[in-house]
């Protein structure tokens, strides 16, 4: 592949680039979906696309495409010359050229027993995740889908500047979407488990965390609007973390939107959160040797003793930030280009259990769900007003479901109220690859009837 | 019609498809190609150039779908997936029919964009940035982002069905951040169509006035309210509430897994008889529409909702058969690399008769969502929340001042029961709208609307 990649270098430069990177992605993935026992569709397909970066002078274009012949490669490599003509001259673009394959720890992304499962197996596992959701209540009404999905990934990166690089990682996921019925209504839950094979996922434990899901939220209704303390359980808590993660951009806070532009060295966290984002993590999903224009991966502290240390830097923004990359460069395949992104946002754990993390809210509310995300929350400003779900916190336990109402505060705001962290800490894949524990938010609006 | 797989070669790609039996098979076949660019610090950027072809192969047999999708448009390759989509079945062989003529009524293009000039484009995005940058001293910054697409597809099913379309669309978008000290407020504002550069022939530098008068005017806003109470719901992208709410409960695949409110109730009263919709795919050149859906089936206007009552669901072909009914031309897939599943087209409320001014004089204290930033439904339980990008408090049937960070927030079937006027106006928006990971245009529309009782949340208790 790294051949391909260093031909297509070659072929931007011939059409006219000073410098040019090229980007190869290749990926076999399957997908099962089932239903009421049965399989829905089974997928399989293979997909390998390349991207070309062109820089003339201070000019850079992007093209990408699906045809890797001599003459394909040849028709991208112009497009993309082409493309960094239209655009207007900016003084910090360039190639990058902070290379090397220096592979600080042994990396291991792949599982190799993934080819070994046949889809008849994956379709049986798929079918495990579902039985199990059925089997856990007779109030389990039915399953929306049950899903299982895999992807083996290889990428290769080469560049006029040196940079040269191929990695292979794996992963794969399975979830559920569990419906459970009563009188007052129809109730939903989501399970979900993710591995870099499918011999990692708990078919069983997904399914009962569906069900769980949906059977806890049976006869909810709407609190009162007020302001107390706040639970947010791992998948809520990834989902802000997630956004908090997008303002630390230095993209987002060199363009003037993000909530955190200005803030480094000052207080932005309550003492109990410490965040980082690790492109090395084993265990992470954004992890890969080097990021998405060949620059080592690395961790990265964001939030320590209440203060922030840095935002993350790609090329780009490092050299108008007149900082370094942080190894942040990323993409969405190769039809788009690289910036800066988050790689694996980890929030440490904390000292509390979940049980002690709700005693210490005393009363209020522990959110389970939130929806409409993308539409509540201003990235510029971090005001956010977002839908939730969850339970009443009386006495510092569990107490009656609620539904219907929303969260608001601002992300620094929010930052800062967060009083003490759990000790359940989860991978959550919805909002970028994040890794927190249950988050207890000293005080925030809550408004429902 | 250009035919990108010609007869023969669909023939014997939907032969070896049944090879290990199956009730059905389809060939999708795609080339398409998209520029892209932007502007942002009034400097033209992020210029992007994408070509892709492939095909895309499925059986169906008992109830289950196998898949394969390949890239390029090599007859062996396709042959290949086919083979790969009737790996996994065990069944005797079975025959297709044999293909018809192609078939296809493409929506009309005046100027295709990709014979533009890029030079032009990059004038109109800069016409934007000079246009948002005068609507005032508090703009601090402005992007906006232009795109076209032309996207070439072909279908060929078992049952004989060979058809095609061409499909161009453009879409321009701006986005203005007004700040005021440490106040800092966004606006936004889109155009797009399935149509032509023509589409800016008039006066396309008014969305980028516009994002800059939502946000300057958010700069004087007040915290939302919080609480029950009456909302009258703008015209156009308004429309994204009845696409959230309803829409998506109408889609076949919903019904059928038991996960829509709306189970059960064709035929019923779900709303007060004021209220009529329809998705209609066939609206000239209007983003969502298109000559046919995603499996050949020419797109159609759907009556959902007459006078209050249910009158349909939203079919593409595997639901359809499941329910024994024709498709209703809402087979939709976001490429050959993806399963057609029950989409929405444009899907709008007819206009009503009121007087917009009037439904909101008659409202003593309620909230005005004149724009939503996006929505979100569980189809399963109803329940919906939704952003307001811009909002003002109504106070003694008076709009009074603009709320910041309000979000409306209930249930599908009491908001729709609640609705009590439909205005006389109507404007048809664009969205892009995602479902089972995959994004396809859609157009929302409607006149002003009143729901006489919704939750607003707010921060303000």
């Amino acid at each position: 592949m790294i051949e391909a990649a260093r031909r297509a270098v070659e072929a931007a430069r011939k059409a006219g680039a000073g410098e040019a990177e090229a980007y190869l992605a290749e990926d076999s993935g399957r997908e099962v979906r089932v239903h009421g026992g049965a399989v829905e569709s089974l997928t399989a397909a293979t997909q390998r696309g390349l991207g070309i970066r062109a820089w003339i002078g201070k000019r850079v274009g992007y093209a990408y495409g699906t045809d890797l012949s001599p003459s394909g490669i040849a028709g991208l490599a112009e497009r993309a010359a082409e493309a960094a003509r239209i655009a207007d001259e900016d003084e910090f673009a360039g190639a990058p050229v902070e290379g090397g394959a220096a592979e600080p720890r042994e990396l291991v992304l792949s599982d190799p027993t993934i080819a070994e499962w046949s889809t008849g197996r994956l379709a049986e596992l798929a079918l495990e995740i579902e039985r199990a959701a059925l089997g856990a209540d007779a109030r389990i009404a039915g399953v929306e889908q049950a899903v299982y999905a895999d992807s083996s990934e290889r990428v290769a990166i080469a560049s006029s500047t040196g940079i040269e690089g191929e990695y292979s990682s794996s992963s794969c996921y399975g979830y559920l979407q569990a419906l459970a019925e009563s009188e007052g209504g129809r109730e939903t839950g989501l399970g979900f488990g993710l591995g870099r094979g499918p011999a990692a996922l708990e078919p069983a434990a997904i399914g009962l965390e569906g069900a769980e899901r949906a059977l806890a939220m049976i006869g909810a209704e709407k609190p009162a609007s007020r302001a107390c303390p706040v639970v947010l359980d791992p998948t809520v808590a990834a989902s802000f973390i997630g956004l908090i993660g997008r303002g630390l951009s230095a993209g987002a806070v060199q363009r003037g939107r993000s909530p955190f532009a200005g803030r480094v060295g000052e207080e932005v966290a309550g003492k109990a959160l410490t965040l980082y984002d690790d492109g090395l993590d084993p265990e992470g999903f954004a992890s890969s040797p080097f990021d998405a224009e060949g620059v080592p991966r690395r961790r990265t502290p964001l939030v320590e003793a209440e203060t922030l240390r840095t935002y993350l830097y790609d090329t780009y923004a490092a050299r108008r930030g007149d900082a370094s990359s942080t190894g942040n460069a990323s993409r969405a395949g190769y039809r788009s280009q690289p910036s800066v992104s988050t790689s694996n946002l980890i929030v440490s754990s904390g000292s509390l259990g979940f049980q002690e993390l709700l005693a210490e809210a005393g009363e209020g509310v522990l959110v389970t769900d939130v929806a409409g995300l993308h539409s509540g929350v201003n990235p510029v400003s971090g005001v956010f007003s977002v839908g939730a779900s969850g339970r009443a916190i009386r006495n510092g336990e569990p107490a009656e479901p609620l539904r219907e109402f929303t969260i608001a505060s601002d992300l620094v705001s929010m930052l800062r109220a967060v009083s003490a962290v759990g000790t359940d800490a989860r991978w959550v894949p919805f909002s970028g690859s994040v890794k927190t524990p249950s988050l207890l938010i000293g005080e925030m609006t809550v408004a429902g009837s | 019609m250009s035919e990108l797989i010609d007869s023969a070669v669909a023939a014997r790609v939907l032969s070896r498809a049944l090879a290990n039996g199956g009730e059905f098979a389809e060939v999708f076949a795609e080339r398409n190609a998209g520029l892209t660019m932007a502007i942002d610090e009034s400097r033209i950027e992020a210029v992007q150039s994408g070509a892709a072809a492939g095909a895309g192969v499925r059986v169906i047999s008992d109830g289950t779908t196998y898949f394969s999708h390949v890239d390029g448009l090599d007859p062996d390759d396709i042959e290949r997936a086919a083979d790969e989509a009737a790996a996994a079945l065990r069944a005797e062989r079975s025959a297709p029919r044999a293909l018809g003529a192609i078939a296809g009524t493409p929506q009309t293009i005046e100027v295709p964009p990709g014979g533009v000039p890029a030079e032009r484009k990059a004038a109109l995005l800069r016409e934007l940035d000079e246009r948002a940058r005068g609507a005032g001293g508090e703009i601090a910054q402005f992007t906006a982002s232009y795109a076209e697409a032309h996207r070439e597809i072909c279908v060929a099913n078992s049952e004989g069905l060979f058809a095609g379309d061409d499909r161009t669309r453009v879409r321009i978008g701006a986005q203005a951040v007004a700040r005021r000290g440490d106040l800092v407020e966004t606006g936004a504002e889109t155009l797009g169509a399935h149509r032509g550069f023509e589409l800016f022939d008039d006066d396309p530098g008014a969305i980028a006035e516009d994002a800059a008068r939502k946000a300057l005017t958010l700069l004087d806003a007040a915290p939302a309210p919080a609480g029950s109470m009456p909302v009258v719901v703008g015209g156009g992208f308004g429309g994204v509430l009845f696409h959230e709410m309803t829409g998506h409960g109408l889609e076949a695949d919903h019904i059928q897994k038991g996960a829509s409110v709306y189970i059960g109730k064709l035929g019923e009263q779900v709303a007060r008889p004021l209220l009529t919709a329809y998705d209609d795919g066939r609206l000239p050149n209007e983003w969502g529409s298109d000559g046919i859906d995603d499996e050949g089936v020419p797109t159609q206007k759907t009556r959902v909702i007459e006078e209050g009552r249910l009158t349909a669901y939203l079919y593409d072909g595997v639901t359809a058969r499941r329910d024994g009914v024709a498709s209703t031309g809402n087979g939709r897939r976001e490429s050959f690399r993806h399963l057609p599943v029950p989409r929405m087209t444009n899907t709008y409320i007819a206009p009503g008769d009121a007087e917009p001014e009037a439904m909101i004089a008659e409202v003593e204290r309620g909230f005005y969502a004149v724009s939503f930033a996006g929505g979100q439904v569980d189809p399963a339980t109803g329940d919906f929340v939704f952003g307001v990008s811009e909002g003002y408090l109504i106070e003694g049937g008076q709009v009074t001042r603009p709320c910041r960070g309000a979000t409306l927030i209930g249930n599908c079937l009491e908001a729709l029961a609640a609705i009590d006027a439909v205005g006389n106006d109507f404007e048809i928006k664009t969205g892009i709208c995602g479902k089972a990971g995959q994004r396809v245009p859609v157009g929302t529309g409607q006149g002003h609307v009143r729901i006489a009782a919704m939750t607003v949340g707010g921060t303000e208790v």
